[in-house]
């Protein structure tokens, strides 16, 4: 905004998206946050006189478990879509440019099938009678028998943590359809295309002779690929995260097919009070409370970053002035 | 003394294409060894093999008495400053010289000792704490190469590393490189297509041609003595006179060269009369006069009648392009007295060319692919466009 010239032309490119997002995104966000403040009519719409009783009714102990198993499902999706991108990216970057496209493609390839239909074909295949709860069993199986063979504090301690549960496997208890197995397994199967695209672009472009460098200077693969490659697709990591961690706490359809009523997520929660119970006002309650466990760590994110390259920015000033007398003026 | 580095019958092979065929060769420790030739010719190749890079289809490789074919790029002490400078761009310069001494699980006391030391030898030490993206060329440069000493490698290898730094930077990193190779005494294989480069910094060259060794010897014998016609051709440049050895008597002989006339030459290698060969003759070898030169020591022979057809001033010396019969011939005349004071040779003036007998070098293994890589005149302009 240096001169009046500039500021107009700026101002008026960009104001038909200011007013776009003022119309659809911030006002309507707004207006949801306001009905927070309004108790219910019976006939499912907003009663006129503000109210704090949405929020008194918030403090449902039910709530911070559905929200707490939101947050922590997501995160489990989350890492486990960066953990298979990673090398998936890595292998699709290295590949010659034929091969880069098809393979590209073909991961794009399950969007041509509807969501939904998608997400109920895993019922299927998550049968109780099916090859992959057979799998499913015998891991347990396995971790049952590998939890026996410790030695007893160890039990205690696992137990403790919540990584285990004493006590003989019961297979009809054990089932993947309907629990945070299948939701987990179905979110990473879902959401892993929005993670490897990010990371693929950003590993494209990342100049593989550095990674010959480091093997030249005494690195091994996996210490090159974890302290060279990782770090330089740095931003493609990032906006991966944001694209399945955002999705996944928002995640609504997949609990409802395959999460049944051991795995209610916040997104299930808000479908039932605003269709079910036609309580617009406890929906948004909801519903803000999710945008907020959102922003934090988005918030978290940028202040972090910030930091960082203030820290490098001090340290550099700080060396300079160690070498150059008199330059710190 | 036998050989630090030794290259045994190496053959690298890329589909149809053999990139490095049958290379055996020998470098010494402390040594700096460039290889030279044209792009494509498996300089880099040959390089990429000792880096650990590409493994050959056959022959070994052997580094200080050891076998190292087989070895990856982390299992040998063979570091390389790549072409595109490599450096880390997450990492910070100090990060990233101090890359190869973490790995090596140094005490952090002697690593910053070492990083240090370093910094101050290549004048970086006010530079440490920033990026690479912060630094200029000729600064990136000497922080790869820092980077790839730091640890002390039993050889340097360095990839083209000046080519992308413009004229000036170029001329002061070689001398800055020829002084870190004085300082650190390691073994340096420096790989260019700039043979300015390779003759400065070189205790030897291997001039490499499809593949292939050409010839291995001291800068100034490449240059003087070449072994074959791209050796001449290549390494600075020259003029051919093809002709048969038509006489051959104690040192020297008479070569009939066509369209010419006589010529005389040193006959090193005592070659017989009816033999077919070319003479090669540096222009700076080649003197040329107004008036015809005075006989004695061997000068009055090799003098031939020619007309200037072009002149190109450089300052330093002026190239001349003449006429001799049906021949182009360049000669470099070179300006050791003030010029403005003499009578200049300029365009279409009658000059007597003339050389002396031992400055021409015969060659035997001469192909007609490479009289292409010789400079030729300018061609006449042809009608400007538009005009």
């Amino acid at each position: 905004m240096k001169n009046r010239k500039g500021f107009f032309s700026e101002g008026l490119l960009t104001a038909p998206s200011f007013l776009w997002l003022a119309l659809f995104f911030a006002i309507p966000t707004l207006i949801v946050v306001s009905f927070t403040f309004h108790g219910h009519t019976p006939n499912g719409g907003v009663a006129e006189p503000y109210s704090l009783e949405t929020w008194r009714a918030l403090a449902d102990p039910d709530y911070p478990s559905i929200i707490w198993r939101t947050l922590r499902i997501s995160v489990k999706v989350t890492l486990w879509c960066i953990l298979l991108s990673l090398p998936c990216a890595y292998a699709i970057a290295r590949m010659d440019k034929r091969l880069r496209a098809i393979v590209a493609g073909a991961i794009m390839l399950p969007f041509w099938t509807s969501f939904v239909v998608r997400v109920f074909a895993w019922r299927t295949m998550l049968h109780p009678d099916g090859w992959l709860q057979a799998c499913y069993l015998s891991y347990l199986r396995f971790n049952e028998w590998l939890f026996q063979c410790m030695p007893a504090f160890v039990q205690h301690t696992l137990t403790g943590l919540g990584l285990a549960t004493p006590g003989p496997l019961d297979p009809a208890m054990a089932t993947m359809l309907d629990s945070e197995v299948a939701v987990v397994l179905v979110s990473v199967y879902s959401f892993l295309p929005f993670s490897i695209m990010p990371i693929y672009s950003a590993a494209e472009k990342f100049d593989f002779s550095l990674m010959e460098a480091a093997l030249d200077l005494g690195a091994n693969s996996f210490y090159a690929f974890r302290k060279i490659f990782i770090p330089c697709i740095r931003q493609g990591i990032i906006s991966a995260v944001l694209m399945v961690f955002i999705p996944a706490i928002g995640s609504y359809v997949i609990p409802q097919m395959l999460g049944g009523t051991n795995c209610v997520l916040i997104g299930n929660k808000i479908f039932m009070r605003a269709i079910q119970n036609r309580n617009i006002p406890h929906a948004s309650a909801l519903a803000t409370l999710m945008a907020v466990s959102v922003l934090v760590p988005m918030a978290m994110t940028v202040w972090w970053r910030a930091r960082q390259k203030a820290r490098d920015l001090k340290k550099a000033d700080n060396v300079v002035a160690a070498h150059i007398p008199g330059a710190k003026a | 003394m036998s050989d630090f580095l030794v290259f045994e019958n190496v053959t690298k092979r890329f589909g149809p294409l053999t990139a490095v065929n049958n290379v055996s060769l020998g470098i010494k420790k402390g040594e700096f060894f460039s290889l030279l030739g044209p792009s494509g010719c498996g300089k880099t190749t040959l390089l990429r093999m000792l880096g650990g890079f590409e493994m050959p289809d056959s022959g070994r490789i052997f580094l200080d008495g050891k076998d190292i074919t087989d070895l990856s790029p982390n299992q040998r002490r063979v570091h390389t400053v790549f072409q595109n400078y490599a450096l880390f761009p997450t990492m910070t310069i100090w990060d990233n010289i101090a890359f190869s001494l973490k790995l090596s699980k140094l005490p952090k006391r002697e690593i910053e000792e070492k990083v240090d030391a370093i910094l101050g030898m290549i004048q970086m030490r006010e530079h440490a704490w920033k990026y690479p993206n912060q630094l200029s060329g000729g600064q990136k440069q000497r922080v790869a190469i820092a980077r790839a000493l730091v640890d002390r490698p039993q050889v340097l290898l360095l990839d083209e590393p000046l080519a992308a730094l413009d004229l000036k930077l170029r001329q002061h990193m070689l001398m800055e490189l020829d002084l870190i190779h004085d300082q650190v005494g390691i073994t340096f294989i420096y790989v260019t297509h700039d043979q300015g480069e390779a003759m400065s910094l070189s205790d030897r060259i291997a001039v490499m041609n499809r593949g292939k060794v050409e010839q291995l010897d001291q800068p100034a014998k490449i240059y003087e003595a070449p072994v074959s016609s791209f050796v001449a051709a290549f390494i600075g440049d020259t003029n051919f006179f093809a002709g048969e050895i038509v006489a051959a008597s104690g040192d020297y002989c008479t070569i009939r060269c066509e369209g010419l006339g006589d010529i005389q030459a040193f006959n090193d290698r005592k070659l017989l009369v009816g033999q077919n060969v070319h003479l090669s003759v540096r222009p700076e070898k080649i003197h040329i006069t107004l008036n015809a030169p005075q006989p004695e020591n061997g000068v009055g022979v090799n003098v031939f009648q020619s007309t200037v057809t072009d002149v190109i001033y450089q300052g330093v010396y002026t190239k001349y392009w003449i006429m001799c019969g049906d021949r182009s011939v360049s000669a470099l005349k070179p300006h050791s007295r003030f010029l403005l004071d003499q009578a200049p040779i300029t365009w279409n003036d009658k000059v007597y060319m003339w050389w002396h007998p031992d400055d021409g070098y015969m060659i035997e293994n001469f192909s007609e692919s490479d009289a292409g890589l010789v400079q030729t005149p300018p061609d006449a302009p042809k009608e400007f466009p538009g005009k």
